[in-house]
């Protein structure tokens, strides 16, 4: 190899062997991006993974995931094992070929991605329908109010209404969701203040989102739910916990200086220990 | 219509009309291309900030709080600073140097050379063009020395954070300049891209149907398209926003908050409204940034493998599908927004079928390295790159694409890897790749090959290292903008391979310096390079290296032929320019007659 030298730079016109450089080329996408893709991904499964589901619409967001991962995965080995081998292949040849139209084949891979697609489309809206159904009849009803840099739970107590809440009482130590002392449906309303939220395993819950000043969304990684929480408007979100035990709310939309710091606690639990832990609570009467 | 030139040589130019103020698209590009340098170089800075803080959150930076006094306390990054660099590093990367180097730079350099015209359309809008850009820049950057700092509200400044001052501290005065200096650059960008809608339709030459136009043609008229109809709708919702911020409108702001302790004064306004306009722009942006990489990676594959593109017509055709198409995605980033499910529907269904013409673009390359005799130049291997990254972030979009999917995805870590792959890197590679394939058009010389091989071996390996991991990450849950990992449960295991990012993306930083350095080392220094280097058909490589002022010489070319004739069996040579006539250079006709002279509209 001559020495590097500005004034004698690399040619760039007849570039060094193509042969070598195919080589080398097909080999870094076949060894770092095939091998080295799939060889991660399925190492990656053991630390860096989905954290064990724990809901009923976690279950089929996690089924989709997979086939698409199958899916997409495929796709991404045989494109890049064909470009390794075009690659390798273009650097042997001595004449290239004049050949630049296939109806048949344009047409093959526009058709097949299509139906693909289509496939996974219509999976993908039958789980969406799932998840955004009504909620049922059965289900917990809580509230849930994010504000910079927290999050507050809200019950409506006996009477199962919810009293009115009104943003120019809020006070954030004395009434920190703004409950309107003069309506009568709030004044069993149960405040769980920096406490956890409770739920109840496998019982359908029908969360009433609300945010008390900008964007933030309530995020449990473990149920798969993600609903960003709007201020000026109620958006509820439904979902079933499968599995007791402590679980994390993370704040997922970019909501100020302690982001990051945004969580929130979950208790799931039997309907013996909630009925409990309820009963213990006092109405939040302002 | 055309341009009365004669008069135009005629008269002298001082140094500054010819090289600062200037009116000629050649030197715009090029304006346009070294300040994209220079702003790449602030946004990829930022990026390391970053991953010094996601890989080392307990390091401590000394040169960094020598640097920013106010960002940093106990050699640490603080967490307003940390959002402020996430912001202007996504504002910079997608506004002032992806969008600028492509449309500002290669769509000036290359569109009147390409189509053969003399300059463009509107010489005085083209300059005008360019000077609303370092105006935004100094505005942009101010930001960091007012109170509150720069903005810290993401490159998406979602209301009401953006838009309540005391919200954040970089909702401050940072933000109004953020949004004064983005309306600016939309000026420019608007009066680019009537220029060259205005000049490729107008100033084609003889011959030069539009299905004969090369492929960068189309994509940069296409892009400019998709610009002129959708950055209006930013434009009118930063301005939007400023009156909200400023004026005491309720545009975003709905009634009934409460920041701290303080009820807001306004009501009546909707948050979504702001994702909603913000979108139907930055979808078609993201179009806006990989079209144009499109057009060129199709040029460059087709001049270095010797072989004509294949599947021209579907090529065009995928292309205008997919600009067509990207106005009606625009609601695949707001799955989670607290719209209405049903819409959401819809837009899966809108989202996916625009991976159908992706999909195509990415077979027609492979299949034009099919049987082809590849010429490894650096702009080559950047185009193979560039094939690879768009791949591999497409297919991490199907995902993404699908509703339910996108619950869990949104806003954590795996959409963070989805568009640095498919839509920074992919592009980054074209703006590589071009500058390396038209470096000796630009200024009569070569870059230097072997540090420009090195220059990809390190990027193309660097990418996937810092970006492929952080699928995982994604996958794990980690959310995107999150100053520290630390806290979260969930997040605990993700130490080692934040830091595993982290150093990736410093090698991957420093490997760019190599481009630098080449870059002006070959101003300089650089072999000299004839008209037409690379035997290339399109009409630029027809003229001198520079060309001249007007480009070509006394004569427009005449176009006789769709630009990707290489290679045709029985022709004395492997490539057959735009310009030579079917009699000059008898043709044998290859399966069909589609290649004869007439046109091939
Ligand atoms: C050296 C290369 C780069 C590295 C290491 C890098 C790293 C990062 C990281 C880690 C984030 C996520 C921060 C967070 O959400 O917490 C980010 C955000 C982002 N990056 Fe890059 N990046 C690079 C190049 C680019 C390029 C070329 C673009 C061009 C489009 C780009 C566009 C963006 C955008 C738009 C965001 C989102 C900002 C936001 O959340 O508001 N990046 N980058
Ligand atoms: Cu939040
Ligand atoms: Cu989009």
């Amino acid at each position: 190899m001559p020495r590097w030298n500005f004034t004698t730079m690399a040619d760039p016109i007849t570039p060094p062997d193509p042969r070598r450089t195919a080589r080398q080329l097909s080999l870094v996408i076949l060894l770092m991006i095939v091998v080295g893709g799939v060889a991660m991904t399925l190492a990656a499964r053991s630390r860096w993974w989905l954290p064990p589901v724990a809901s009923t619409q976690g279950i089929e967001i996690d089924r989709l995931f997979y086939t698409t991962l199958v899916v997409t995965g495929i796709a991404f080995v045989l494109v890049h094992l064909v470009l390794a081998l075009f690659v390798w292949m273009g650097g042997r040849r001595q004449t290239a070929a004049y050949w630049h139209d296939n109806r048949t084949l344009e047409l093959t891979y526009t058709l097949t991605p299509a139906a693909i697609l289509l496939t996974l489309v219509s999976m993908g809206a039958v789980v969406w329908g799932r998840i955004h159904a009504p909620p049922p009849e059965n289900a917990l009803v809580v509230e849930v109010r994010a504000e910079q840099f927290g999050w507050f739970f809200r019950y409506p107590g006996a009477d199962g209404t919810f009293g009115r809440v009104e943003p120019a009482l809020i006070n954030a130590r004395r009434n920190p969701l703004g409950l309107d002392p003069a309506d009568p449906a709030g004044q069993d309303d149960i405040v769980a203040r920096g406490g956890d939220l409770h739920l109840v395993v496998n019982r359908p819950v029908h969360v009433r989102l609300r945010s008390k000043d900008v964007l933030h969304s309530f995020f449990v990684p473990q149920f798969r739910v993600k609903q960003d929480a709007v201020p000026g408007v109620t958006i509820p979100v439904v979902f079933t916990p499968t599995r007791a035990g402590n679980f994390e709310i993370a704040c997922a939309e970019l909501c100020g200086v302690g982001h990051y710091i945004m969580r929130g606690k979950i208790t799931v639990e039997s309907q013996a220990a909630f009925d409990a832990w309820l009963a213990g609570q006092q109405p939040a009467a302002p | 219509m055309a341009v009365t030139h004669d008069a135009h040589v005629e008269h002298k130019q001082s140094w500054i009309t010819r090289y600062i103020f200037s009116q000629d698209h050649k030197i715009i590009g090029i304006q346009y291309l070294f300040t994209s340098l220079f702003m790449a170089l602030v946004g990829g800075f930022l990026a390391m900030l970053i991953r010094m803080q996601l890989g080392f959150p307990m390091a401590k930076f000394y040169w960094a709080q020598w640097l920013f006094p106010g960002g940093f306390a106990n050699n640490q990054i603080k967490p307003d600073f940390y959002l402020a660099v996430v912001t202007m590093h996504g504002t910079i990367m997608i506004f002032f140097v992806l969008t600028t180097a492509l449309s500002g730079g290669f769509g000036n350099f290359l569109i009147p050379l390409q189509i053969g015209a003399r300059d463009m359309a509107f010489p005085f809008l083209n300059m005008l063009s360019y000077w609303l850009y370092p105006p935004a820049i100094v505005i942009l950057l101010t930001s960091f020395f007012v109170t509150g700092g720069a903005p810290g509200g993401g490159w998406t400044a979602y209301p009401p954070l953006s838009a309540l001052p005391n919200a954040a501290p970089g909702s401050g005065t940072g933000q109004t300049l953020w949004l004064i200096s983005l309306a600016i650059l939309i000026i420019a960008f608007l009066f680019g891209s009537l220029n060259y809608i205005t000049t490729i339709l107008q100033l084609r030459t003889r011959g030069m149907s539009l299905m004969r136009m090369p492929l960068t043609i189309w994509g940069l008229f296409v892009t400019a398209v998709l610009m002129l109809l959708s950055f209006p709708v930013l434009f009118a919702a930063a301005i939007m926003l400023l009156f909200d911020r400023s004026a005491g409108t309720s545009f975003f702001v709905p009634s009934g908050l409460v920041i701290g302790n303080q009820l807001v004064q306004h009501s009546g306004g909707n948050p979504l409204l702001w994702q909603h306009l913000f979108w139907f722009l930055g979808h078609p942006e993201v179009y806006v940034l990989i079209l144009p990489p499109m057009g060129i990676v199709s040029e460059i594959m087709s001049t270095h493998a010797r072989k004509p593109i294949f599947g021209y017509p579907f090529m065009v055709a995928s292309i205008v599908a997919i600009a067509f198409l990207s106005f009606l995605v625009w609601g695949h980033h707001m799955y989670t927004s607290g719209m209405h499910p049903l819409v959401g529907t819809a837009f899966m269904t809108t989202t996916l079928a625009i991976a159908v013409p992706s999909a195509v673009k990415t077979f027609n390359w492979l299949a034009t390295l099919w049987r082809a005799k590849i010429r490894f130049t650096t702009a080559m291997l950047f185009a193979v790159g560039f094939v690879s990254l768009f791949v591999t972030g497409g297919l991490t979009g199907i995902f993404l694409g699908s509703p339910p999917i996108d619950i869990y995805f949104q806003d954590t870590f795996f959409v963070v890897a989805h568009f640095h792959f498919v839509m920074a890197s992919a592009s980054l590679f074209g703006v590589f790749g071009g500058t390396y394939h038209w470096f000796p058009k630009m200024f009569g010389r070569f870059m230097d090959e072997r540090l420009g091989r090195w220059h990809f071996w390190l990027t193309f390996v660097g990418i996937y290292a810092t970006f492929f991991p952080m699928h995982f990450a994604g996958i794990a849950g980690m959310m995107r903008r999150i100053y520290s990992t630390q806290l979260y449960e969930h997040l605990q295991g993700l130490a080692a391979i934040n830091a595993f990012v982290s150093v990736a993306a410093f090698a991957l930083g420093v490997g760019q310096l190599i481009f630098v350095y080449n870059l002006f080392l070959s101003l300089w220094r650089g072999r000299r390079a004839g008209p037409n280097p690379w035997g290339s058909n399109t009409l630029e490589w027809q003229t001198d290296s520079p060309p001249p002022h007007g480009n070509f010489g006394e004569h427009l070319p005449e176009v006789h032929r769709w630009p990707y004739d290489y290679s045709v069996p029985g022709a004395s040579e492997d490539f057959i320019p735009q310009t030579v006539s079917a009699s000059r250079a008898p043709l044998p006709i290859h399966g069909g007659s589609s290649e004869e002279d007439p046109p091939r509209t």
